[in-house]
């Protein structure tokens, strides 16, 4: 069920999308922050301990991403209210967004999406004009912390400067 | 921009004079501890990492990172911060093995207690951790460990590369004799 062409890769144009999210299932997807770098952070399922720590951790770092203005967003096929339950019990002030209907539509899209009917454990990093980065598939039972993530951001900024000098 | 095939696995900030370090100075084997005094995994490394220290006191010394989780655990930060400012004091041991040895005791109450029972003057941390004093401190340690790639509690580093085993004294002890004898 994966995407033969696997998980999208850098200098792409990301994929458009919304899907309810977290906290009152309103609609969100990366076009709403183009001027920001998005982090879509795709992962399996809630609940399970280590995505938990996943998640966890992303909030914990919270004040290091507002450092480089970028927005988290966590995506599974999980339901709008597993996502809230999650969310309320680990902290989670970011946007989880729910690719529950039709499932993992745009995980596949995006080529995150496992013979499992889950989402892959993967880090898409996308630019102030939505272009794809960066990415990464980590095992699912990986955490894949966040310093390929900051790498990405660093870089980013760095060709910023290049650009504008 | 090319994809790594693998996430860093090793320690970007170096050990330096700025650290909590416990052992001797010219100890063959560092082992760097990214800890939250909440976290029950921490908690049950804690008596571990001690014995290693004892069995191997001549060759391995600890360093201590906070690395406080605070969404899921609520005293962690405020932990980290009263451990800091006992550090501004001489006594970063102390609190921090005060801390780990009463984990179910947090709370601020307690906390000024076991402030009390280190020997410091509670009202005195609890005025300097209500104004943040040490909150950059802990900040720092945390966002060098996001960046060395720390994904959870406790993460350990031993001589800079990042410990994949468990936290059983078998297995530390295996880790800095391997380390010891490369």
């Amino acid at each position: 069920m994966s995407d033969p062409n696997g998980l999208i890769q850098p200098g792409r144009p990301a994929p458009g999308f919304t899907l309810p999210a977290t906290p009152d299932g309103g609609l969100v997807g990366p076009e709403q922050f183009r001027g920001r770098p998005v982090v879509l952070a795709f992962y399996p399922a809630d609940w399970s301990p280590v995505c938990g720590d996943q998640m966890s951790l992303y909030q914990s770092a919270a004040p290091v991403f507002a450092q480089y203005k970028a927005v988290v967003l966590g995506v599974s096929v999980d339901s709008i209210w597993s996502h809230r339950a999650f969310a309320e019990s680990r902290g989670i002030e970011f946007p989880l967004l729910a690719d529950f209907e039709p499932k993992g539509a745009v995980a596949r899209r995006y080529g995150a999406y496992n013979a499992q009917g889950e989402a892959d454990r993967a880090l898409v990093v996308l630019d102030p004009t939505g272009k794809v980065t960066w990415s990464y598939r980590s095992p699912p039972d990986v955490n894949p912390g966040a310093d390929g993530i900051f790498d990405a951001l660093d870089q980013l900024a760095a060709d910023r400067k290049v650009m504008a000098g | 921009m090319t994809t790594p095939l693998q996430v860093t696995a090793r320690l970007r900030d170096p050990v330096t004079t700025a650290d909590h370090i416990r052992g001797p100075a010219d100890a063959s084997v560092t082992i760097v501890e990214y800890g939250d005094f909440q976290c029950q995994f921490c908690g049950a490394a804690y008596p571990n990492l001690h014995e290693v220290l004892r069995q191997r006191a001549d060759t391995v010394r600890l360093v201590y990172r906070y690395f406080p989780i605070a969404n899921v655990h609520p005293y962690a930060e405020r932990a980290a911060e009263t451990a800091e400012a006992a550090a501004v004091r001489g006594r970063f041991w102390e609190m921090h093995d005060w801390l780990y040895e009463h984990q179910d005791q947090l709370d601020p109450v307690h906390l000024s207690l076991g402030v009390e029972q280190v020997g410091l003057p509670p009202d005195e941390l609890n005025a300097e951790v209500e104004s943040r004093a040490h909150a950059d401190r802990v900040r720092r340690d945390f966002v060098g460990g996001i960046r060395s790639g720390v994904n959870g509690t406790p993460t350990l580093f031993v001589n800079g590369v990042r410990h994949e085993g468990g936290y059983d004294l078998p297995d530390l002890l295996a880790a800095v004799d391997g380390a010891s004898n490369a």
